[in-house]
């Protein structure tokens, strides 16, 4: 069935079936690679996108309830690489393969949208759903706070 | 710097590059013993100046978090003497080096010996070019060699007439292509380094913050479909039949193909027997395999399990093992040459101060590295293109041409970056499967394995249980140790050596070992061996410490005396942590140390347990003596890496094997450690010797971690734990 699907500021129509994960309909239909898989069952996080403000594992969220609203994924964070959290991770060289990190940063920029100055305990709650096997926990929670010393300028 | 003997001139190869500039290969000498795997030993690289004095290097090598794209580079650049920002990593052409005599000579990646093994070759490649630059500056300048400098990418002389000349590399590079030097240069001594030593962010980060960077799960190429597959469920088991008739008429379904094992037990990269599904997508695969009927038959593993192998471990463990001994019949590395075996029981059995061990156990872990097995694979009739999850991609496309039955001239395997490697990498089948199945329906393919699929068939950290015996002499020392420890049956090196290589002066001491039956396949783990071992050995230590009236830290130091790496790093644990063992209920610290990969890592872990039974880890220091450091910050990297790594498997971690099959395989039943669980504090100190050797620093923080928080648990409550996940234990 035809749904349409509005990812970072553009429509884009899709056919698929409604209970198709939004992550695949990113991924292959939209062509957006940012979007990891990692796990399907919503416990890892590298599918971590935006809907409507709030940060959603778009593994186990069907397409048919993303249908018109908000989308936007790591594609959309800055057209430099220079959000204030993309900049914090770079200082604080975050990332080790990478993979879940595309997750891990559409849910600090969610979390920073809401409260620009979280405390430890706001951070482990927002990145609870974040996995990394490498784990670059410690240089998160850092990148976090810096986040949001760069975001106040 | 190092006691390496090669001769210079045999592993260089000079040439004009594709741009007309200086291209120098690097051909390395052999290392097999180095490598501390199964692989072919040594590497190779190119580094190029092209004339807009960019300096290019392919690392054979892959990046996987590690830093390999970062560290290579920086070793050549720190004797050509170029800017950082001039130096570009390339990806390698495997295709090139399997079918030119193995031109990188080996591109596996593992065992922490990037930095460790090859700096000698890489930084003589820098020499090298730059000696080659200024004697072809000389020439043009009609001024003596020594009179030209070649510093950050600039050739500078004084000239009689024409006073200062100035050129860049890269203007000079095509006349250094034809120069010949009589020798080579010596590289340089450390101490003299400008740029090794510093802290270097690696050079894949910002890739990795906007998702650009490529993983094989990226790829895409036109006409491309998805394909879901599934191997037998007990490791072992083959197919019998399966019914593509009840689903091929669901959404999307192409063909459903019928996976081949050609070997009765295959080795752990052949194909295993299995079947997969093609579709449109990969949510449409998945699906119709998830309720395609499949028949299977299990084999031996159905009968085996959690409980099954950890009875006949228990019963091995009360029988005697198999003598563990080197090849010239010493137990262990380096310390215990002409250590008595023989005596350990009868000074054990007629001593009045005897310690007799419980059992230790660590479970099988997987790697479950983020981005799940994955490869695409467009096999033509005239070529074949794999892009894959792989930590050596010569092994991997001479493996996609022996399950294609093709020449490997026409077989390209694409570098990417990798989702986590961790040893993972290595025993794999995913690009034989996509290889099969593109061929099969003649389009390219790309499979992914579902998380459940992935811990499924991956080849896994293998378990162990452990024991020993001692007695004590009159100063609360042992006199004599005797250690038994059981592995499985596949891999049973791991289980062998990593007791038996402790460092602790014990005059009489053995290690035995023995293996339990196991159909589950085995694979190299960040830190084999050493990581479950150590769980066991250094909480015995503790347990002899506390036996003979001596602290844990002094022991140590005291058994380790005369042995300056071990005494350095015990002794910045001693002063610079804090350490005490007198500390209010329900706190506690406690330590490990553990040699791994030629590096020495102690910790020192802090923990608090509630009255309830719950673990805080208040604070991780890290002692880390690898001899040198390239690069701090990536080492501190590595090092809170692979400490939280390890900290996951032994506080959440553990595969439970039921009827032959693993069943906790997703994150909801294999937990992880999350933001929340980590240590609020993580210090690293490097303590580095500076005295002739080289470490890995990619594992060695991982073993020491689990029994140092174990050790910390038992001062803080009174209770030890011996088994993992420590999460579950009684406190």
């Amino acid at each position: 069935m035809a749904i349409t699907l509005n990812i970072n500021g553009e429509d884009h129509e899709i056919d698929a079936d409604p209970q198709m994960p939004l992550l695949w309909a990113i991924r292959e239909k939209a062509g957006l690679n940012g979007t990891k898989f990692g796990c399907g069952i919503a416990q890892c996080g590298a599918c971590t996108v935006i809907v409507d403000g709030n940060a959603v594992r778009s593994c186990n969220t069907p397409v048919a309830a993303a249908s018109g609203k908000a989308i936007r994924t790591i594609e959309s964070v800055s057209e430099n690489n220079d959000h204030p959290v993309q900049l914090a991770w770079q200082e604080l060289t975050v990332p080790q393969c990478g993979y879940c990190q595309s997750g891990q940063i559409m849910s600090a920029v969610a979390l920073l949208e809401k409260s620009p100055d979280p405390s430890d305990n706001e951070i482990d709650k927002a990145m609870a759903g974040n996995i990394c096997r490498c784990g670059t926990y410690p240089r998160i929670r850092a990148a976090i706070h810096r986040a949001a010393e760069l975001s106040k300028g | 710097m190092n006691d390496m003997k090669f001769t210079r001139r045999s592993f260089l190869q000079v040439s004009t590059s594709a741009a007309g500039g200086l291209m120098i290969g690097v051909h390395f000498p052999g290392m097999v013993a180095a490598e501390g795997h199964g692989a072919a030993a040594e590497i190779n690289a190119w580094l190029t100046i092209d004339p807009n004095n960019i300096v290019s290097i392919v690392t054979p090598q892959t990046e996987m978090g590690q830093g390999a794209f970062t560290a290579v580079p920086m070793m050549v650049a720190e004797e050509l003497d170029i800017p950082w920002e001039n130096v570009r990593h390339v990806f390698a052409d495997a295709n090139r080096h399997v079918n030119n005599d193995n031109l990188y000579t080996t591109t596996s990646t593992g065992g922490s010996t990037t930095v460790s093994r090859r700096h000698p070759y890489m930084m003589q490649a820098g020499a090298s070019a730059r000696e080659r630059l200024r004697a072809a500056a000389a020439e043009a300048w009609h001024v003596p060699v020594e009179a030209v400098t070649a510093k950050q990418g600039w050739l500078t002389a004084q000239h009689e007439e024409q006073g200062t000349i100035q050129a860049t590399y890269g203007e000079m590079a095509a006349a250094a292509a034809q120069i010949t030097l009589e020798e080579e240069p010596a590289i340089k001594e450390y101490g003299d380094w400008w740029l090794l030593g510093n802290d270097v962010p690696r050079l894949d980060v910002p890739l990795k913050t906007n998702g650009t960077a490529t993983y094989p799960i990226d790829v895409e190429v036109p006409g491309m479909v998805y394909a879901a597959a599934m191997a037998c469920p007990v490791p072992e088991g083959k197919l019998v039949s399966y019914d593509f008739d009840a689903v091929k008429d669901m959404p999307g379904v192409i063909a459903a193909v019928e996976l081949e094992q050609t070997k009765d037990v295959p080795a752990f990269t052949d194909l295993r027997s299995g079947v997969a599904i093609v579709a449109e997508s990969w949510y449409q695969a998945k699906n119709a395999l998830a309720v395609m009927p499949i028949e299977w038959d299990y084999g031996r593993g159905a009968s085996i399990s959690t409980e099954s192998q950890d009875a006949e471990a228990r019963q091995l463990l009360a029988q005697p093992g198999t003598l563990v001994l080197d090849e010239d019949g010493n137990i262990g590395k380096n310390r215990d040459k002409g250590v008595n075996h023989d005596a350990v029981y009868g000074l054990i059995e007629a001593s009045d101060r005897q310690v007799i061990g419980e059992i230790y156990h660590r479970p099988f872990e997987t790697h479950a590295t983020m981005m799940p097995p994955c490869a695409v694979a467009d096999v033509k009739d005239d070529r074949v293109d794999v892009w894959t999850f792989t930590q050596d991609i010569a092994r991997s496309l001479n493996e996609v041409a022996d399950q294609l039955g093709r020449d490997t001239t026409n077989v390209f395997l694409h570098q990417t970056y990798l989702g986590g490697g961790f040893g993972g990498g290595y025993n794999m089948d995913v690009h034989r499967q996509a290889a099969a199945i593109s061929a099969a329906v003649g389009r390219p393919v790309k499979v992914i394995r579902s998380r459940e699929e992935d811990i499924a068939q991956d080849s896994q950290r293998p378990p162990i249980w452990g024991t020993y015996k001692a007695s004590l002499g009159d100063d609360g020392l042992p006199e004599a140790l005797a250690v038994h420890v059981v592995g499985e049956e596949k891999f049973p090196v791991f289980t062998q050596r990593s007791n038996a290589d402790m460092p602790y002066l014990i005059p009489n001491r053995r290690h035995e070992y023995s293996v339990v039956q196991s159909h589950i396949p085995i694979g190299y783990h960040r830190a084999p061996g050493a990581n479950s071992n150590s769980f066991f050995t250094e909480q015995m230590v503790d347990e002899l410490a506390q036996a003979g009236g001596w602290d844990p830290l002094e022991w140590r130091l005291k058994l380790t005396e005369g042995h300056e790496p071990w005494q350095r790093v015990l002794k910045a644990m001693k002063e610079k942590s804090g350490w005490t063992t007198d500390m209010p209920r329900g706190e506690g610290m406690g330590c490990a140390i553990v040699d791994s990969h030629g590096t020495i890592a102690g910790c020192v872990a802090t923990v608090a347990v509630s009255r309830r039974g719950q673990i805080f880890i208040d604070k991780l220091d890290f002692y880390i003596n690898s001899g040198y450091v390239i690069n701090p910050l990536a080492a501190r990297e590595q090092a809170e890496s692979s400490a939280i790594w390890e900290l996951s498997h032994a506080m959440f971690g553990g595969l439970v094997i039921r009827d032959g099959r693993i069943v906790n395989t997703n994150f909801d039943s294999y937990p992880m450690m999350k933001i929340a669980d980590t240590p609020p504090e993580i210090d690293v100190h490097l303590e580095m010797s500076e005295d002739q050797w080289w470490g890995g620093l990619g594992e060695p923080t991982g073993p020491p971690t689990p029994p140092a928080v174990a050790n910390a648990i038992f001062y803080a409550t009174g209770t030890r734990i011996r088994s993992t996940p420590m999460a579950q234990a009684e406190l």
